[in-house]
């Protein structure tokens, strides 16, 4: 197990100097140049030279990655260059909005959808199953633009249920009165096509020789779907939700545009419009960390549902 | 052997000669799946819109003042008049200002010169068929070039992200080795940070505008396809196909287009359609954010955009317009995907 540990970390190194140079190369090839977006646009040449000579944009490219990695490893990425707020201060203070809206969103989306799809895969061919695959059809077609537009409208400025926006400082409010209409709308956004997915995997089970044997030797419907099939399909499920996980982190950036949620998805939106490049930068390499390492959770995760899986 | 042919099709109950080709076999597939052929034909009006709307046949003219603003659809009748403000209008002689204004000496000769400018008052409709937004705009122009861009960039998008994944799988596939390498390592890094990430981080140094949409899109969306094929050209390298083509002297470039691409294109022709219905809604959340096509543009994005802002107002027939002719158009997408999916991989259907 520690072997295999070291070893898929080991392996993440090349993967994470790739991630690096993309970055690198991309903001420093086809973006603007940094010195002209911090000068702005009354800057005089001079003033310019001067950013260029700070931020070491005169040295030689190799210089700079060196620059770009020493930032990477001392997480000292500077200040924003829109609100010359620091970047690691940004991430402490942006992380925690983020985390109240998602966390819902993220265990509700499965608590939901999980069962949702052992029902419709149980009574599948059946007219519920296919007018739920037609709703769920439509129902993904349309944007989910069109879902926050016309909630917010509706349950906040219309029906008055939930404010229309709004965050405050205590984590008590936020999850009473702000947090419950963004988590609402998202759920009933996400859980559609979560459904449908989980449904195809449930299906692949359900088909298998073992739940016929399980019906032959008497065993009660529940229990075959909940112990036997559920652990089963479980695997394709958990990948699944490992690869929302690291969403969790940026946020549902639409979600938190919508309700003026002052999350990291927002914030690294306005960074984009802004040409904030150290921000995007920053959350970029990291939240691609995060994911890496949430990969090789997983994996290990599949080992604790499966006893027959071999980690080599 | 030839002289024999005609003689044995002839024959009743004999199989024909040759065997009928995948797509043949597959158009049959596709022909017996009513849902199918029902999407295929709206997909195919839609296709025939904007070929219209591109050749400015229709909806040329979506940027012109048609309406009084907020005109509402047809079916509701014209706006009542908005209430008379309560402000009283002054009594008396108007007030001389002209000591203490700046402006007053100016005033007559402006008068002069914007008499000599010829202006033409537009008529302007009390309603339109689907309404009016902010501007006067008719809205059902607007939908109709908007379905154009939108609908152009997602499948431009599309066929770049195809093009791309396509040639770095086979690539991978058909070589292995360092090459395969490589491109693994390529993969790694473009699936270890989240989609959603590598979209902005593109866009931030992309800039605005309908090529910057496509390209965004495009080089970040090669992945899955690219996995896909590696697989299929991992699987067809070592066919006997293939290497009896080797053997008798077909070059690597050879193999890879002209004898396993072709065994391969169902995969790339089902992958490209769900790639298209991914990046019409990306396209629409891009241009929602303002990231997507420039202001003088209109997208299915940019009109979800105003909506927002007249939904409030009460104005909710641009909503409506832009929602409706995007659900008509993912749902017939959506669906003749599935079912070409259906016909031209016998093996997984049913299992969505």
């Amino acid at each position: 197990m520690t072997a295999y540990l070291i070893r898929r970390l080991w392996q993440m190194v090349p993967t994470l100097i790739g991630v690096v140079l993309l970055v690198f190369v991309l903001f420093k090839q086809f973006g603007g140049d940094p010195a002209e977006i911090l000068g702005g646009l009354n800057a005089s040449p001079e003033q310019v030279d001067a950013i260029r000579e700070q931020l070491g944009l005169n040295q030689p490219w190799w210089v700079q990655l060196g620059i770009f990695a020493k930032q990477i490893v001392t997480f000292d990425w500077g200040r924003s260059w829109a609100t010359n707020e620091s970047v690691a201060n940004l991430f402490a203070t942006r992380l925690p909005a983020t985390l109240t809206v998602m966390t819902p969103i993220l265990l509700l989306d499965a608590l939901l959808a999980i069962p949702f799809a052992l029902l419709v895969a149980y009574v599948r061919g059946s007219l519920t199953d296919r007018s739920i695959m037609i709703v769920t059809t439509v129902a993904l077609s349309i944007s989910f633009l069109v879902y926050v537009i016309v909630g917010q409208y509706f349950f906040a400025f219309r029906l008055g249920w939930f404010p229309v926006q709004g965050w405050s400082d205590s984590l008590l409010t936020n999850l009473t009165v702000y947090v419950p209409l963004p988590v609402l709308l998202a759920v009933l956004v996400g859980v559609a096509p979560q459904t449908r997915l989980y449904r195809t995997f449930f299906l692949d089970e359900i088909g298998q020789d073992y739940v016929r044997t399980a019906r032959a030797k008497g065993l009660g419907e529940p229990r075959i779907l909940l112990t036997h099939v559920m652990r089963n399909a479980l695997i394709p499920i958990l990948t699944n939700l490992a690869v929302a996980l690291p969403g969790i982190f940026v946020g549902s950036f639409l979600i938190e545009v919508f309700f003026s949620i002052p999350g990291l998805g927002r914030e690294v939106l306005l960074a984009v419009n802004r040409s904030d490049y150290p921000v995007i930068q920053a959350v970029t390499i990291y939240l691609a960390v995060i994911t890496m390492v949430v990969n090789l959770a997983t994996d290990v995760l599949y080992k604790v549902v499966d006893p027959r899986v071999v980690l080599k | 052997m030839s002289a024999v042919l005609p003689t044995t099709s002839a024959l009743p109950g004999l199989a024909p000669a040759r065997s009928e080709s995948t797509w043949v076999g597959a158009w049959r597939r596709f022909r017996s799946n009513r849902v199918g052929l029902w999407s295929l034909v709206v997909v195919g009006g839609f296709a025939l819109l904007m070929l219209l709307s591109a050749f400015g046949w229709v909806a040329s003219d979506w940027g012109a003042e048609r309406a009084v603003a907020n005109a509402p659809p047809t079916f509701l009748g014209p706006a009542p008049p908005p209430v008379a403000s309560v402000a009283v209008a002054p009594s008396g002689p108007p007030l001389d200002l002209s000591a203490v204004d700046p402006l007053a000496p100016r005033y007559r000769e402006w008068a002069e010169r914007a008499a000599q400018l010829a202006t033409t008052e537009p008529t302007k409709l009390q309603t339109l068929p689907f309404g009016a937004d902010r501007l006067g705009r008719d809205v059902l122009a607007k939908a109709v070039k908007g379905t154009q861009i939108s609908v152009f960039v997602g499948v431009l998008a599309a066929l770049v992200a195809t093009l791309i994944g396509t040639v770095l799988g086979a690539l991978g596939g058909f070589f292995g080795g360092k090459v395969g390498d490589l491109l693994e390592w390529l993969y790694n890094v473009f699936t270890a940070i989240p989609a959603i990430l590598l979209i902005f981080a593109f866009a931030a140094v992309a800039g605005r505008g309908v090529q910057s949409v496509v390209l965004i899109l495009g080089l970040t969306g090669w992945t899955g396809i690219y996995r896909l094929i590696r697989a299929e050209f991992l699987k067809h390298a070592v066919r006997d196909y293939v290497r009896a083509a080797e053997a008798v002297g077909a070059s690597a470039a050879a193999r890879i287009f002209r004898h396993i691409l072709p065994n391969v294109s169902h995969v790339i022709l089902v992958q490209l359609s769900i790639l298209v219905v991914g990046f019409i809604k990306a396209e629409v959340i891009l241009s929602y954010l303002g990231l997507g096509v420039s202001v003088d543009q209109v997208s299915w994005g940019t009109m979800l955009a105003e909506a927002q802002g007249e939904l409030i107002l009460g104005y909710w027939w641009q909503l409506v317009a832009a929602t409706t002719f995007m659900a008509v158009f993912v749902t017939a997408f959506s669906l003749m995907t599935d079912a070409m999916r259906d016909a031209l991989d016998p093996k997984l259907r049913g299992l969505e």
